[in-house]
């Protein structure tokens, strides 16, 4: 584990138009030697299973991501995958979204936090 | 033997009762031991999921601040930046590196946020208008984004604790409810081998004293009864001798008396 996290440095994003371009204005957008990109714009044209997608390509196939933020409401639609992902590398996190606000109720970590204490 | 199916398959021996001693004490140290990393980890736990709940919070507040100055300079520029920023992309100025941090033997990772300065993509964007604007979404989501940094290396030491807590939670309970009965139930049934083998043999001993001392009586009346018939030939003997002695001066005085007269 320790191995993993050393290598990964770039925080990768799932998200809308408008949270996608604010986090590229901070800096964290990347190309990788073979143009890819370690963001993902989703719009009403992105299927579920362009998501899925972005999402295995981010948390499996990419060694170099350490953080993937996602909007809560595009995890809404690959959930089963976002409660099924258990791995600590890398940390998959929920951000609100300007047309989204943030409910704790449907984060899957908050939701583990709830059950582990039995509320 | 009562709880015969819950040992281990050991010979009864007091080199095993030894063995198995030991390791009940080794069981019974490993059990502390290791009740006390799950408590110490359960305790930074409930603090790392207590300060997960409130940065969460806290993000949707700060996203909120986020969003509202890239309205600002969508307002400012007119029209959306969004696809210009996105094929502008080249390098990340803002990258995270991890740091380990160790909890009673558990490495926590810890995503630190840099910057690398010379990485600027967005030298453009906002040029024409709203340059202003630009620069302040930049600086307000980079805060955004540090916050949510912490808030993942939070969320990962959430993950990486809660399974070392089941495990140690799993250690415990297997020690405490299987190795630790088991090996008091071996240690039972050595002690009642041990205790029925020396029963035995008292029992043996008794037998072969007591067979000892019944020889031991027949001897002696053997060699009693011998003695009494040697007693009896004895005083038979005698008697023969005192009869021939007798005899002789019987037969003297008998001779003699008879002339000897005073």
């Amino acid at each position: 584990m320790s191995q993993t996290s050393k290598d990964r440095s770039f925080i990768a994003v799932i998200g809308d138009e408008d949270s996608v371009t604010g986090l590229l204005l901070a800096g964290v957008g990347h190309l990788t030697e073979d143009k890819r990109k370690n963001f993902l714009v989703v719009d009403n044209k992105s299927t579920a299973e362009d998501i899925e997608n972005a999402f295995d390509e981010f948390t499996s196939a990419r060694k170099d991501i350490a953080v993937l933020l996602i909007n809560q409401h595009i995890a809404e639609k690959i959930r089963y995958k976002l409660d099924g992902y258990t791995n600590a590398f890398p940390a998959v996190l929920e951000i609100p979204s300007k047309d989204h606000p943030y409910d704790p109720e449907k984060d899957s970590v908050l939701r583990r936090v709830r059950r582990l204490f039995g509320e | 033997m009562s709880g015969a199916a819950n040992r281990e398959a050991v010979f009864p021996t007091r080199m095993t009762l030894t063995l198995m001693k030991g390791k009940l004490k080794g069981a019974t140290t490993g059990h502390s031991l290791l009740k006390r990393k799950s408590e110490a980890l359960t305790g930074r736990f409930r603090d790392i999921t207590r300060r997960i709940d409130e940065a969460k919070r806290k993000m949707g507040r700060v996203m909120q601040v986020a969003a509202f100055s890239l309205a600002e300079v969508t307002y400012a520029t007119g029209d959306s930046i969004g696809y210009q920023v996105q094929e502008s992309v080249k390098n990340a100025r803002f990258r995270v590196r991890a740091k380990q941090e160790n909890v009673s033997g558990v490495y926590l990772p810890q995503f630190e946020a840099f910057y690398i300065e010379e990485n600027n993509d967005f030298k453009l964007t906002g040029l024409g208008r709203g340059g202003q604007q630009v620069q302040k979404a930049k600086e307000v989501y980079s805060k955004a984004v540090e916050t949510l940094i912490e808030l993942a290396s939070l969320q990962t030491a959430f993950v990486i604790l809660d399974e070392v807590i089941k495990v140690t939670n799993r250690r415990v309970n297997a020690i405490e409810h299987v190795i630790i009965p088991r090996t008091e139930n071996t240690i039972k049934y050595i002690n009642n081998e041990l205790d029925e083998l020396e029963r035995e043999e008292f029992y043996r001993l008794k037998k072969v004293q007591d067979k000892k001392q019944r020889d031991a009586a027949a001897q002696a009346a053997e060699l009693a009864a011998e003695l009494a018939a040697k007693q009896a030939l004895d005083a038979e003997h005698l008697q023969a001798p005192s009869a021939l002695t007798q005899s002789a001066p019987e037969d003297l005085t008998a001779d003699k008396d008879d002339d000897i007269i005073f």
